[in-house]
Parts: C-alpha cells; structure tokens; sequence
C-alpha cells in the first residue's frame, strides 16, 4: 500500500472514478494507513510505559480567538510542555486552513499539526474538485467529523482539541467554532479559548471585549489575554523578550488569511508588557456597567 | 465472429477517431511571461472550465470532450493532493503529474477494447524564475512532449502554433503576452473558421488564467470582468502602437505625417486583431 504511484491499473482506476470530493474519504479507501491512526493499540491505556511515554509528549498549550468589526483574530502563544518540560519555545500553534479560515490547536502537538495538515487538504481538494470554497459552517462541519474519528485515540491520550475560525462570506463577519474530543462544532459567539491557559484568557477576553472592536483592539485583546494566561498558568508561554519570541498572530478578513510579521506581532507584544510594567495586572474594567 | 483487425489497422483506427475529435474543439494556448504562465482558451461557458487549478504552482489546460479531461482533471487534483499530503508540497511537480497522465492515456490507448480519450492537455508548472517554468502536452496515446515556452493545442493547432511563434518571446509582460495569444487565436479562426462565424473574442467569451510566480501559496488565479477587460483592451493598444511603430521603421519618410489609422497598408503579414 505504500507505494501510491506504482503506475497500476489500480491506481488509475482509484483516481478516475467518480466519488464525493472529500480528501480523507478518498483516502479511507485508497490507503487508509496515510491517514493519522484512529487507535494506538491495546497497550496505551494500561501500561505505565505508555501512558508515560503519552505524558511526555510536547503538548500545544492556549489559542484565543476573538470576532472583529472585519472579521475574526486569532492568536496562540509559542510554548509546548512536555510534562513539567518546556519543551519547544517557539511552536507554531495558529496555521492557515485555507484562505478564508484559520485553524488553532491545543493537545498532543504531533497529532494536532497532522490534523491541520489533513484538514487544510481536505479543504483544497474540496475547493478544486468542486470549483467552489466549502461554506464556512460545511469547513466546520468537517473538522468536526474528523475529531470525532480521532476519539479512540484521544481516549488512549492522543487527545487534540481545535479552535477553528473564518470569515464568512456570505454574511460577511468572522465566525468562531470550537470543539471537545469528540467533536462539535460548537458555534461561539464573539470570543473563545482553548488550552491549559483558556480559563485565564477568557476570563480577560471577557473583560477587554466589546461589540465590533477594530482589527487592532482585537489584536491587542488577544495578547493582553494570552499575557493573563501566561501569567498564571505555566504551562503558557509570554512574550520572550530576550529572544524576542512573541505571540502567533492571524486575522481572516474579506481580504482573506493574513498572519502578521514576526515585527507587527513584536510591536503589539511590546505594548502590553510596556503596559504591564506600570500595571502588572494589566488594564482594569470598569466596575459598574455604564448606563 | 469475430475477424482479424491488425494491431497497425486498429491503433491507426483508434489514432484518426482522437484526432478528429480533437480537431472539432477550438484552439488554445499556454504561454510563458515574466511574471508566471499565461493560458487562454475560447469558452462561451463561465463555468464549465478548461483551464484549472491542480496544485500550488501548477495548471491545467484540455480540449476535447469535456466529460473526458474532467475526469483526468480531478484524477490529476487526485494525485497532486495525495502525493503533496504523502511527502510535502514542493515534492508535487507538473513532470510526475505528465509523466502520470502519460500512463493512463497510454494505458488506455492501448487496450483492444474501449475507446480512446478525445482529449489533449496541457499541464504547467511555474518556477521560482522563469528558467523553472514546465510545460508539457500529453495527446490522446499518452505521448508526451516537453514544450519551452508556448504552446498551442487543440483545434487548427499548427497555425496557432505558428503565428505564437512570431510573437512569442522570452520575457514578455502579462499584457503582451496575453496580446500574443488573442492574436494567435484570433490567426486560427480567419484561417480556419471563418464560415463557422465566430465572434470576437471578447473578455465574455474567453476563458483567461495565469500561474502568478509572485503569489506565496496557491499561484494559479483566474482573471475575468473588468481586469481582463481591462489587459484584452491594453494588449490590443499596445498592439496597435506596436504596428504602428512597425510601420514607422519600414517607411520613416511617409510614417512622420500619417497617423496610424487602420490596418497597415503595407501588409506586413501578421493577421490583425
């Protein structure tokens, strides 16, 4: 099965006849061992080895996500923790689905980037095969249907958690979609986090959001957030001054997926850790709802 | 009962039956210019394509029988998702895309029974600069030839060919190029099709698309409405002054108080726009 382009019958035959354009469906029947393992064997879940050797896996920490007047931002912190290690300080955990969506993860690093590189194929082919993007809520759907094929795994350890967002063109705002183990997708409205630092950042999102917020107030909420999720939570990473390592940052417009420069995220991580130099705490909320 | 048929007679028989399917369809033609790989092809229909997207920096282009390369179009998007999913996406090439059309076309050709495809194709690849540009053609049989910088196919192929090849040339900008290529088109139809009375080709009736080198990602991008308004009008200005121009150098003393009007008087052998 290994070999795909071995110039048989076989392959020609697979190739050219007629199905749905889904890339992992295709693959389900082709050669299924291309796809990421739906379970890792009997031992995984009893073993001490393995659920050691599963707990010293890098792990992808927190994503935000926050909906804008133009669209959807979404940024994730740098680190990924191997038990108590850090093990990667400068992990890319914010990737581009396609052109009108991003796609961030939190879980088993390994398993995750191969989810978001079969994702991002499942949606391309799609795209060619058809002519046509997918809808936004038809790229959710997918995603969701993919987790949920990985919950053997998850529940062996190989747990991988998405946070997908996108610009929906036929309405024209950013959406954001979440997911649990065994799939979804959940519609969030507004803002949502995920990883070991989403309880701290949402709770800031909570207070730095507001209604149709400009592209770079969501930008700087996304950071501010993460900053609060680094702040306690230790398995998140801050902005790393000393090596200049800052935040992933995406936005999905109607112009499409665009990532900022490694200096435009820089610019905005200097600016809240300047603030956080007189306030460490970050800005404060008003305490009475203005009315 | 069946009786003998030599294989010459059969594959012959099979050979002339592609031909002139193909030779039914309307030329089209894929080009090279600076900024990436221009490909144009009459197409009254906006939405049934014959040019198409198969990978990051790769296109495909048929005629023939549309329910035939469509199939070998998605089979291609097929093979170029698998293989890019398998090892990386620089590792899917327009080579090993040809190389594989080659072998089913081939293959198919070659069995007794069934009919051939009515198909040619064109599979493009553009590079990082302009000496990595690919281009190749597969015909029906599966044979395959490499084609530096331009290409004509389907239809009255040759004298397309050959009014490109006057025109063509290395490093050309998108508008002269796509000026090359309508009037190459445009060459066939006077000479071949004239009683079929085709219309102009016009931004409606044209199916435009480039390989854009400059693009990260997904190069290939389909230019239609006012844009491709816009360069069809600029390449024929640009054309015009170029005649112009033209017929300036061959006749310096009556050129300075004439102003270009109309086709060249001279006649200077290329078909106009």
């Amino acid at each position: 099965m290994g070999g795909f382009s071995n110039g048989t019958g076989r392959d020609q035959a697979a190739f050219m006849t007629a199905r749905i354009p889904s890339f992992t469906h295709f693959l389900s029947s082709y050669a299924p061992d291309m796809l990421p393992a739906r379970e890792i064997g009997p031992l995984a879940g009893g073993s001490d080895v393995a659920a050691d050797v599963i707990k010293n896996l890098p792990h992808a920490t927190t994503i935000v996500a926050v909906a804008s007047e133009r669209g959807v931002v979404m940024a994730g912190d740098r680190r990924a923790t191997a038990g108590n290690m850090i093990s990667k300080r400068d992990v890319e955990k914010v990737f581009r689905a396609d052109e009108y969506s991003a796609i961030g993860m939190a879980g088993v690093a390994s398993v995750g980037l191969e989810f978001i590189r079969l994702f991002g194929v499942e949606l391309e082919h799609y795209e060619k095969m058809e002519g046509r993007a997918l809808s936004l809520e038809g790229k959710a759907n997918r995603l969701g249907k993919m987790i949920r094929d990985n919950l053997m795994a998850a529940m062996q350890g190989l747990a991988v958690i998405p946070l997908f967002a996108g610009f929906d063109e036929d309405a024209g705002v950013g959406r954001i979609f979440s997911y649990d183990v065994a799939g979804g997708p959940y519609e969030e409205h507004r803002f949502h986090s995920i990883g070991s630092g989403s309880i701290f950042a949402k709770s800031a999102l909570k207070k730095f959001y507001s209604d149709d917020m400009p592209t770079t107030d969501a930008i700087l909420a996304c950071v501010q957030a993460l900053y609060d999720a680094a702040d306690d939570d230790s398995a998140t990473g801050g902005p790393d001054l000393t090596r200049r390592l800052f935040p992933v940052i995406a936005t999905v417009t109607a112009d499409g997926f665009s990532r900022l420069s490694d200096a435009e995220s820089a610019d905005y991580a200097q600016q809240v850790v300047d603030g956080r130099m007189r306030a460490p705490d970050g800005p404060s909320a008003p305490l009475r709802t203005a009315s | 009962m069946p009786f003998y048929v030599s294989p010459e007679q059969s594959m012959r028989d099979k050979a002339d039956y592609a031909r002139k399917g193909v030779a039914r369809s309307r030329s089209s033609v894929v080009l090279q210019y600076s900024g990436g790989i221009l490909m144009v092809t009459p197409n009254m229909s906006s939405v049934l394509h014959k040019i198409s997207e198969i990978y990051d920096r790769i296109a495909f282009a048929a005629v023939g029988r549309y329910n035939e390369y469509e199939v070998l179009r998605k089979a291609g998007v097929t093979y170029a998702d698998v293989t890019g999913y398998q090892f990386d996406r620089g590792d899917v090439t327009a080579r090993g895309l040809a190389n594989w059309y080659a072998q089913a076309l081939g293959t198919n050709f070659s069995e007794p029974t069934g009919k051939p495809y009515e198909v040619e194709i064109v599979v493009a690849e553009v590079g990082a600069k302009p000496d990595g540009d690919q281009i190749y053609r597969i015909s029906w049989d599966g044979s395959v030839s490499d084609e530096p910088g331009f290409v004509a196919f389907g239809g009255p192929a040759d004298q397309v060919a050959a009014a490109l090849k006057e025109r063509f040339s290395d490093g050309m900008s998108l508008t002269e190029a796509l000026g090359a290529a309508l009037a190459a088109l445009a060459a066939s139809a006077a000479a071949g099709a004239a009683a079929n009375g085709q219309p102009e080709l016009t931004a409606a009736n044209l199916e435009v698309a480039i390989l854009d080198r400059a693009r990260a990602h997904r190069t290939f991008r389909r230019l239609h409405g006012p844009r491709l308004e816009e360069l069809i009008t600029e390449s024929r200005t640009a054309a015009t002054a170029e005649n112009a121009e033209a017929q300036a150098t061959d006749e310096p003393s009556s050129a300075s108080d004439e102003p270009p009007t109309g086709p060249s008087s001279a006649g200077d052998g290329s078909p106009k726009l």
